[in-house]
């Protein structure tokens, strides 16, 4: 792509094989430290890779990387799997799109909290605006439409349902998601390094909490 | 050391360095410098390395006055300078004296102006870089554009004694007129060939929605095939999105680094630097170039910005 990056797609799909391949891709390239490799930026379907032409050759990294790609076997996504638990308080004044969420499926707000902190969700990508992880994939049965009109302001930990994907808001921005409810944790910080809480690949848990708990934390 | 106060804002100042890589993973932009050509010639002009922090100044200067000694160099845009009113020269050293105040006027030309000075501008490193990003609220001067009253810090200038000259025929000159060379994809093949065709042949208007995330930009609309959906990706500086309208977005330093409309070009990377000069109401041509040759002018543009310092003429001060 351009003159200083190669795009290796996998699909056009959200699908959660499609992405193993890319956050697999991407770790074995850091892991072995292809040479002129700059930084790599893994999203639902591709990997983007930035490399420095006076360190290696384009043809080189396309030959390194294809061999790469054919023994991605031997890297394996489960001795990496890191699982962050995130506390969440759902509904009221931290989760103001609960109950529609509730109603559109017709079933309880309970019934969202239950659905939504019940299984592991993975890093699809990091985008957005920085430290936003896209995460999936959500039950059917909690999948929600974006706001018609998106929010001006979307406080920070805010998390929200955008069909069958859940992310968090990792700072205040403008946003259109539903959201239903907000995490005490801070996703991004500039001052560390990394300076998001989360890499892409890992695997997130909600955890819900009482809002008292969210006011002590 | 202080460098300098700000008397008047102007129009949009930061603090930039080249840029700030390997984070994008974490959907943090390169931010950096615009126009990496201008940028890097300032800090020869004052003997620095070619990434230290410079101004970056967009279209109306501020006005500053200076708290100490330092040599400074002025570099891109052409924004009528004055030293205590009076006119000075842009692409050489200059030698400012305590009490002196720059100001701009007029804009003859281009976009964006380096202040660099001798030693580069102090402020913390954050994520391995010093430039700012505004929309994300860090980096540069306490991560946002400089105000009036903002007091600025310099780092021990160079010892170096000597003064510098760009030579006249590497000084750029910026047209209101911009061909830009393209390389077609990675999602060429959303577009009709009709649509493909429109985006090589037509002359397009940068809008006044324009700044550092990106260019948007005014013409023919850019025919796309029905019923394809792209799952977002990542989005390079540089890459020429088409939203739904048709409306192309070239994307910039500060531009979000994931995105959902599909590329249907990138920008050659010597050619976004030209781009960082482009304002409201300049016209732009795409030229489609192959990704090979494309790639051969980046090693060029490269050979051009670490010769530059060789190809300086040197005086004694």
């Amino acid at each position: 792509m351009g003159d200083k990056a190669l795009l290796i797609e996998f699909g056009n799909t959200i699908n959660l094989d499609v992405n193993q391949k890319v956050h697999t891709l991407d770790h074995a390239i850091s892991q072995l430290g292809l040479q002129g490799v700059e930084e790599c930026v893994p999203t639902y379907r591709s990997l983007l890779v930035y490399y420095n032409p006076l360190k290696t050759s384009y043809e080189q990294l396309v030959f390194r990387l294809k061999d790469l790609e054919e023994r991605l076997s031997e890297f394996s996504v489960s001795t990496r799997k890191r699982v962050i638990e995130v506390p969440v308080v759902y509904g009221g004044e931290y989760g103001p799109d609960l109950d529609y969420v509730a109603k559109h499926h017709n079933i309880s707000g309970e019934e969202i909290i239950r659905l939504h902190s019940d299984r592991e969700y993975t890093v699809y990508m990091i985008g957005f605006v920085a430290g936003f992880p896209y995460l999936g994939e959500v039950a059917d049965e909690i999948a929600t439409p974006r706001l018609k009109t998106p929010r001006l302001r979307v406080p920070a930990g805010s998390v929200g349902i955008a069909e069958k994907q859940t992310g968090i808001y990792p700072c205040e921005s403008p946003g259109g998601w539903q959201i239903i409810g907000r995490t005490p944790l801070k996703f991004f910080d500039a001052e560390k390094h990394p300076p998001a809480l989360i890499q892409p690949g890992n695997t997130v848990k909600f955890i819900p909490i009482e809002k008292e708990k969210f006011e002590n934390f | 050391m202080k460098l300098c106060k700000v008397i008047k804002q102007g129009f949009f100042t930061t603090v930039q360095d080249l840029e700030r890589c390997g984070f994008q993973r974490y959907g943090v932009p390169i931010s950096g410098a615009m126009d990496t050509y201008a940028f890097v010639a300032a800090n020869l002009l004052v003997g620095n390395e070619p990434n230290y922090a410079c101004l970056e100044i967009t279209l109306l200067g501020p006005e500053v006055e200076f708290l100490n000694d330092i040599r400074i160099a002025i570099t891109g845009a052409a924004l009528s300078p004055t030293i205590n009113s009076e006119k000075v020269a842009c692409w050489q050293t200059l030698q400012i004296c305590k009490g002196d105040v720059l100001s701009f006027g007029r804009p003859q030309g281009g976009c964006r102006t380096y202040v660099a000075v001798s030693g580069g501008v102090d402020v913390p490193v954050v994520l391995d870089s010093r430039s700012t990003y505004v929309r994300g609220g860090f980096g540069g001067f306490r991560g946002r554009q400089l105000k009036a009253g903002d007091i600025i810090d310099a780092y021990k200038p160079s010892t170096l004694k000597s003064c510098f000259l760009m030579p006249k025929e590497l000084i750029p000159r910026y047209s209101n007129e911009l061909t830009i060379e393209v390389v077609l994809g990675p999602q060429s093949d959303y577009f009709t060939d009709r649509g493909l065709e429109m985006f090589l042949s037509s002359i397009y208007t940068v809008t006044n929605e324009s700044d550092r995330m990106g260019y948007r930009l005014d013409g023919a609309k850019v025919e796309q095939k029905d019923s394809l959906d792209m799952v977002s990706d990542a989005v390079p500086v540089g890459a020429v999105q088409v939203p739904r309208s048709g409306k192309l977005i070239i994307v910039m330093r500060d531009a979000q680094t994931t995105g959902g409309y599909p590329k249907i070009a990138v920008v050659a990377t010597f050619d976004v630097s030209r781009l960082g000069q482009a304002k409201p109401n300049d016209k732009i041509r795409f030229s489609k170039i192959s990704s090979s040759k494309a790639r051969t002018k980046l090693l060029e543009y490269m050979k051009t910005l670490s010769q530059m310092k060789g190809k300086l003429i040197e005086s004694k001060m």
